[in-house]
């Protein structure tokens, strides 16, 4: 089995800072505020490392789009456990308005140019939430889906994939070569130690632009306005049996 | 969250005396502060981080311990040092207790404010500041255990000391925290290099020198390890600056069942004389071992147990783990095993990490009292088997879990919330149990801390002098006794 995995990894807020919405009402204070590897995409890179050490998968790759920075989470992968890393640099208004629609059509082209067998991704990054990149670039690849994974078992050809659905779970096979988006409860991502940083250093990441894949990532949307949500007014006591 | 809402059951259908009793006394009496000086903290700290609610009050003058709350007469939330130090010297100059609150996860009624006052809820303040490759980092009491660890996740770093409540590090060092790593990584007050203190009259100091963040100082007094442990009474911990480990590379789990305390007790001397690092090595007697099975649904051998937790390298494990297998088995140990893989390990320390709720549940309804104290490991087989003799006498339960390295067992006794004589009798085996602690030389609380019951002990501790000694201390950094009154002394 020699089966190569692209894991996609989006550099984001981190989940325990509180957001601020900027004085301008456009977006959200970035400055100085700690960023961290998406959740979901740390269960996603746990798991095609996990697959690694079962000797299901030879290399994992980790995939990310975005500026400078993002080359400090695509380390975090690679101290994770992942062989080498894929930055597509994007910066200023061109990544702010980068949408799932054009970040699915990189990771195909990047999946079939590294012959990858599989894409594992997070099932939504937690800035956006819009839960689109995982199956656009199924389709885009014309490839299966398999999404909201809480369980991936490897069987010859394809793959058992239990997904959390409203109604409870649902166990489905898909053929390879596949994309699966990851759910919370499919495992619990290893913590990256020292050593790993040390070595993480030393493993390859190619610099990469969106003009190398040939896709256009001109704007389809456009921020009208961010606002804090209403704030929560104070409940008040209901006295005596008038309910 | 399964405590709170135990805990609101049993007051919903308590008929006590002793928790209810003094609360409404509580509520009745005047407040200490009049509406002019509320408005003046209102003034100085904005409206909303001031709270005369009654339900807020009541929250803050409780913790984990099986004493009945106090509630304070205002609290307040200060979003940085200068607020708390005018928040100390309003205080001060109205005469009010000051009581600091960090997560309310305290196990001695440290946040009760049994004579009114002000509680301060510092959780506003949270800020984390790190330097990673010096090994330490800044906190303030705000940040909890659970929250620095996660924000060091991509840093290849942790703070270990884990006293299983996702408590407030400055908490922590107020309380001089442990935890079942402490054989390992130490407690607080080896890992606590600065502290930034508000005093009672509002100066501010911090204790190793101005951003001070060294491991090793012999620079004046060691003011740092007297604010450690001091429980608010000296106080209160603003910033505080501790040491970090890396993340260890791979870790082992083990279990061994043993056919008597003895046993287990002997494992674990030899285990430190071989020299082997062991992280954790935590001790669960039979009624423990039981209790566990049932609420987990696991099937251990109902016997005196070891659970044990191994850090390094990979090969290094691997080592320690069969060296620690052979010493068990020589003990007369059986039935070991040891699991590697995130998921298996977390199967194996299940029992471990559930066990204060499988012993709530051996009782349904009842209300968990815990003991503390410390001996040296080779009196623990005698302490324990004495305290299980205690209980099998009284008319009570008391599983007993024991962090042996550091030779800390507590017991964990099950009393019925509504009954005064149970609680006495709860009262009375911790007395014996510290009691024998001190005649052997040990310490009447290993990691828990004084708080309000158990300063008679403190007393028989340290006798007159000592005591007289402290109390000086005391006097010269508060002599109007306003920083949390009732505790410690």
């Amino acid at each position: 089995m020699s089966m190569r995995v692209l894991v996609g990894v989006k550099r984001v807020i981190d989940y325990a800072v509180k957001v601020r919405v900027k004085p301008d009402k456009m977006g959200v204070v970035t400055d100085g505020v700690k960023h961290s590897m998406n959740p979901f995409d740390e269960i996603a890179v746990e798991e095609a490392i996990r697959l690694k050490e079962k000797k299901i998968v030879k290399e994992v790759v980790a995939v990310s789009c975005g500026p400078t920075q993002s080359q400090e989470t695509i380390r975090t992968a690679l101290a994770m456990g992942c062989d080498r890393g894929i930055h597509v640099e994007i910066t200023g208004k061109e990544y702010e308005n980068l949408q799932p629609f054009h970040v699915s059509k990189i990771l195909a082209k990047i999946a079939k140019e590294e012959d990858v067998d599989m894409v594992i991704l997070g099932k939504q990054a937690i800035d956006g939430d819009n839960n689109q990149t995982g199956q656009m670039t199924a389709a885009v690849l014309d490839w299966p889906q398999a999404t909201f994974a809480s369980e991936v078992k490897k069987n010859n050809g394809d793959l058992t994939v239990t997904r959390e659905v409203d109604g409870g779970l649902e166990t489905i096979n898909v053929k390879l070569p596949a994309v699966i988006t990851t759910d919370l409860r499919l495992n619990e991502p290893r913590y990256a130690t020292l050593p790993n940083i040390m070595k993480a250093k030393k493993k390859p990441i190619a610099k990469k632009t969106v003009a190398d894949y040939d896709v256009d990532i001109s704007p389809r949307q456009e921020v009208l306005s961010v606002e804090d949500p209403p704030v929560r007014e104070a409940g008040s006591k209901i006295i005596g049996n008038t309910v | 969250m399964n405590t709170l809402i135990k805990r609101s059951l049993v007051r919903f259908t308590s008929k006590s005396h002793i928790f209810t009793n003094q609360c409404r006394s509580r509520a009745t009496k005047a407040s200490l502060l009049s509406n002019q000086l509320v408005d003046e903290l209102s003034g100085v700290l904005g409206d909303e981080n001031v709270s005369k609610a009654e339900v807020i009050r009541e929250q803050h003058g409780k913790d984990e311990s099986y004493h009945s709350g106090q509630p304070a007469d205002v609290v307040v939330f200060p979003t940085s040092t200068e607020d708390v130090s005018l928040v100390a010297q309003f205080c001060n100059r109205n005469n009010l207790p000051i009581i600091p609150f960090g997560t309310g996860t305290g196990l001695e009624a440290g946040v009760s404010a049994i004579h009114g006052g002000v509680c301060v809820d510092l959780s506003k303040m949270c800020e984390i500041e790190v330097n990673v490759e010096d090994f330490d980092c800044t906190v303030q009491p705000g940040v909890t255990r659970i929250a620095l660890n996660t924000f060091l996740r991509d840093t290849g770093l942790w703070f270990p000391v884990d006293p299983g409540a996702d408590a407030s590090l400055c908490g922590m060092c107020a309380t001089s925290a442990s935890g079942t790593n402490a054989v390992r990584y130490g407690t607080m007050r080896e890992n606590t290099l600065n502290l930034k203190v508000v005093l009672a009259d509002g100066r501010i100091i911090e204790t190793a020198g101005k951003g001070t963040r060294t491991k090793k100082s012999s620079a004046g007094y060691n003011l740092t390890n007297l604010f450690v442990g001091s429980e608010g009474t000296l106080g209160l911990i603003t910033k505080a600056t501790l040491k970090l480990y890396g993340i260890p590379e791979a870790m082992v789990s083990a279990v061994c069942h043993f056919p008597s305390v003895q046993s287990a007790v002997d494992t674990t001397v030899q285990v430190l004389q071989c020299n082997i690092p062991v992280a954790r090595i935590e001790f669960l007697d039979d009624v423990m071992m039981d209790a566990v099975n049932r609420y987990s649904s696991m099937d251990y051998p109902v016997a005196p147990s070891l659970f044990l937790e191994f850090h390094g390298s990979e090969s290094h494990v691997q080592d320690q783990a069969k060296a620690v297998g052979e010493l068990c088995e020589a003990n007369g140990g059986s039935s070991f095993q040891w699991a590697k893989d995130a998921d298996e390990r977390n199967r194996l320390w299940k029992a471990r990490h559930n066990a204060f709720y499988a012993s709530l549940a051996l009782r349904p309804g009842c209300k968990g009292f815990a003991t503390d104290c410390c001996i040296a490991i080779t009196q623990l087989t005698e302490h324990v088997i004495a305290m299980k003799q205690d209980i099998s006498k009284s008319n009570l339960l008391g599983p007993i879990v024991g962090h042996v390295g550091d030779g800390n067992f507590h017991s964990l006794l099950l009393v019925d919330p509504s009954s005064e004589s149970e609680l006495q009798e709860a009262k009375h085996l911790a007395d014996r149990m510290a009691r024998r602690a001190i005649a052997a030389g040990g310490t009447c609380t290993g990691e828990h801390g004084i708080g309000k019951g158990k300063r008679h002990l403190l007393k028989e501790q340290f006798g007159d002098v000592t005591m007289d000694v402290m109390g000086q201390i005391k006097q010269s950094l508060d002599p109007k006794n306003l920083m949390n009154p009732g505790k410690v002394l």
